[in-house]
């Protein structure tokens, strides 16, 4: 039996209703107690000289962190990423848990390809739910076998980076994704509108003379999904809107919101902080899908966290090795890392300079991404629950460098970026996935 | 006290806020003072220096310009074909005494996929001193820069940039305009209004000159329809507007470049050419009505019978062979610039 004392601490657990200075008792997996500071009682067999202790005086402790949109790369593009280390990166940066995009090679459509990626011999450093494709080889064309996927460990389905442009194809994956209990995530991009396009519609790919992505390819077909979930509202299917980047979109979300209808919404660290301007002379580290918007967009998204719309912060962490981003900017792959630098950037940015208090910062990472997933123990520190802790120093600045990276991949915006908030240690399932040195 | 975001209602429109986000990094292009990668990069100062240079080296001796750039290795590395700007910068560049190499697309290496990173450091292994650059796609000529630090020219980069053509423009309207003028300011063009017509899209000496002549002091007209023109161009900098109307930028105007439909850029859009002559054509009736003195110019390659007739591109007005010849001096003066040893050479 392995247990483990974190003690001194100040606990935040926002799905148990709690903030305040708590010693944390973890054994075999579980969280096995809570008790003010000095109190535990340490019951059950806990032999306290085999019981390792973590001091977390001024630290704060809280549950892992679920990054619920990442691209592991595996199968089929190790060279970019692998299990292994794309999970190292997610526990230096907080994360117990992260969900999987099927866009691999093969695509992730079946169920042995689902337990494949959580099999132990991956050497995952945290835990990995692999969100299934949709379709077929996501081709948008003919259903998988939700029932059979969800039973190998999908807790849901995309067809990410390929979005479901039929309405049939996308009704029937509402409906179908329904009848067994798991969301669907929807890439928003109306690619027909998109085609050739490599960064935000505007005034700034205007000037660089690159074809821009107009933002009605986002938010026209969030809308075209909302009425299809509003025709469906009978068999309460669930759309889940990957990293909404446009006002309008957000518009539509915070619309169906009120209608009653079960739409959610994610959005990533890098539209929350970044606008096309910040492509600026073509750096392909500032290219992904969806693209950085325009100024008026990335305040959307601010607003939008800041009144609760937003229901996680998502990294849409996307690993590519140096030399493919080293090309001419139209030719270069979308997408950047993101799980080394999320919390640094949510309490520097959304904590200390738009005051969004930190235990709705941990929720939006942690306790929402759980429901939103239907993580069962995990988001919360409750007794029972997962021990999947995560103790860091939320006063701390630093300065992320690429070079020290857990991850194969560098492609980051964010190099040499102040950060605030220092993780100390990373625990998945009661064990150190991650320490500070 | 309420924090702000807690007046929130569920209105659909958000509540403005001040929320200063993460300021844009300055960049940190050129690497190179040589380098002459867009029209932004030079000072006022700088373009006085380049036209005065162009009017110098054009008038030496040939004997003795010829010793200026003696030996040095200039590489000419061109993933686009172009006969004009090719020719230009090769006459440019070996009048100044300098040997040039071509690298042209059809050459084995980029034929066999080398990536452009790996062709720069290539040449510049070979002993390349600077590279002039056209390629198909917008920053290359940023991307070549930043991989081989050398001077790098940017002959062209996809729809973006093509600053010396910019340059050579400004000649050519300095000659007719401002006659015998040595240095240029911010008023050197007060008054002047310069109408770009046709198919600004897909155009990188429309961007160059809308970023140049405004900071000379002139406005830029940029007309043509919304498939090849669309309104937000008029964002892209100061005094820049938006006309339809051909008629009415030519009443406008002093200057008036005609642009080429760059078929290969149309990327499947369907453009109605009968209608697009109809209302954009520039006839030589529309240029007596409307602009009898304006000086019409063109980058080339023309489509006689397309953007302009033959009448009006051999017509009095028109100063396309003097655009080619201002050419060649602009370029031996950025040549020239960009193998300066003193890193004076009017860079900064
Ligand atoms: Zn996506």
């Amino acid at each position: 039996m392995t247990a483990l004392v974190i003690r001194g601490g100040h606990l935040i657990d926002p799905a148990a209703g709690v903030d305040g200075p708590k010693d944390i008792l973890l054994k075999d997996g579980r969280v096995a107690e809570i008790a003010s500071p000095g109190k535990l009682k340490l019951q059950n067999g806990v032999n306290t000289d085999e019981t390792a202790t973590l001091d977390a005086t001024g630290l704060t402790v809280a549950p892992g962190l679920i990054d619920m949109h990442v691209h592991l790369r595996e199968p089929g593009q190790g060279y970019k990423e692998t299990i292994a280390t794309g999970t190292a990166a997610a526990a230096a940066g907080g994360f117990t848990a992260v969900a999987a995009m099927p866009n691999t090679i093969p695509v992730n459509d079946s169920p042995e390809i689902t337990r494949w990626m959580q099999a132990p011999e991956r050497g995952a450093a945290v835990r990995v739910f692999p969100i299934a494709a949709a379709t077929r080889g996501s081709k948008g064309e003919a259903l998988n076998d939700f029932a059979a996927l969800k039973s190998a460990g999908a807790v849901a389905v995309t067809d990410d980076g390929h979005p479901i442009l039929k309405d049939g194809v996308m009704r029937e994956t509402l409906a179908a994704a329904a009848r067994v209990g798991l969301s669907v995530i929807q890439h928003a991009e109306d690619t027909r509108m998109t085609q050739g396009a490599c960064m935000n519609l505007g005034a700034v790919s205007f000037k660089l003379g690159l074809r821009g992505m107009p933002p009605e390819a986002e938010s026209g077909l969030v809308e075209r999904d909302i009425r299809l979930v509003t025709e469906l509202r009978d068999a309460r299917a669930h759309l889940h809107v990957a990293h909404t980047s446009t006002a309008a979109a957000i518009a539509a979300v915070r619309q169906a919101r009120r209608n009653g209808l079960r739409v959610t919404c994610e959005v990533a660290p890098h539209h929350f902080l970044l606008s096309d301007e910040h492509v600026g002379m073509y750096n392909t580290q500032a290219k992904m899908n969806p693209p950085l918007r325009s100024a008026a967009d990335r305040d959307a998204m601010i607003e939008a966290i800041l009144d609760g719309v937003v229901d996680a912060i998502a990294t849409d962490h996307a690993p590519h090795a140096t030399h493919e981003k080293e090309v001419e900017f139209e030719n270069a792959p979308n997408g950047i890392t993101g799980l080394e630098t999320a919390l640094g950037l949510c309490l520097r940015w959304l904590h200390r300079e738009w005051k969004l208090p930190l235990g709705r910062i941990l929720s939006l990472l942690s306790a929402q991404p759980a429901a939103l997933l239907n993580l069962k123990g995990r988001g919360t520190l409750a007794v029972g629950s997962f021990a999947d802790v995560v103790v860091f120093d939320p006063k701390a600045e630093w300065t992320y460098h690429a070079v020290d990276t857990l991850s194969k991949a560098r492609n980051t915006p964010f190099d040499g970026w102040t950060m605030q908030g220092k993780i100390r240690w990373t625990i998945s399932e009661g064990r150190i996935a991650y320490k500070s040195s | 006290m309420t924090p702000v975001w807690d007046c929130m209602n569920a209105s659909a429109t958000p509540v403005r806020r001040q929320l200063h986000p993460p300021p844009v990094a300055p960049s940190p292009f050129p690497y190179n003072p040589g380098s002459l990668l867009s029209v932004q990069d030079l000072t006022l100062e700088a373009v006085s220096h380049i036209l005065a240079r162009a009017t110098d080296l054009e008038n030496m001796d040939p004997l003795v310009r010829d010793r200026i750039l003696l030996k040095r290795r200039v590489a000419l590395l061109f993933y686009e074909s172009s006969t004009r700007t090719r020719t230009s910068f090769e006459l440019a560049a070996k009048s100044l005494g300098a040997d040039t190499t071509l690298v042209s697309s059809l050459s084995s290496s980029i034929e066999k996929g080398e990536t452009l990173k790996d062709t720069g450091l290539t040449l510049r292994a070979l002993g390349a001193e600077a590279i002039i650059l056209r390629h198909n796609s917008s920053g290359a000529a940023w991307l070549l820069e930043e991989a081989t630090r050398l001077p790098v020219l940017n002959a062209g980069d996809g729809m973006h940039e093509h600053p010396t053509q910019a340059l050579l423009d400004l000649r050519t309207i300095l000659t007719h305009l401002r006659p015998g003028i040595k240095t240029v300011t911010a008023e050197t063009l007060a008054g002047v209004t310069v109408s770009i017509v046709g198919d600004i899209l897909h155009s990188r000496v429309a961007r160059s000159n809308m970023l140049l002549l405004p900071r000379l002091g002139a406005r830029v007209v940029l007309c043509g329809p919304k498939e090849l023109l669309p309104e937000l161009a008029a964002n892209a900098g100061p005094d820049i507007a938006v006309e339809r109307s051909l008629e009415a930028a030519l009443r406008q105007s002093q200057v008036v470049m005609m642009l080429r439909i760059q078929a290969e850029r149309l990327a499947g859009m369907q453009l109605d050419l009968e209608q697009y002559k109809a209302n954009y054509q520039l006839t030589g009736q529309r240029l007596a009505a409307q602009a009898s003195s304006a000086v019409v110019l063109h980058p080339g390659p023309i489509i006689r019978g397309l953007e302009l007739t033959a009448g009006v591109a051999d017509g009095a007005q028109s100063a396309i062979l003097e655009q080619v010849r201002n050419g060649v001096a602009i370029r031996m003066a950025v040549v020239e610039r960009a193998l300066a040893t003193d890193g004076k050479g009017g860079g900064a």
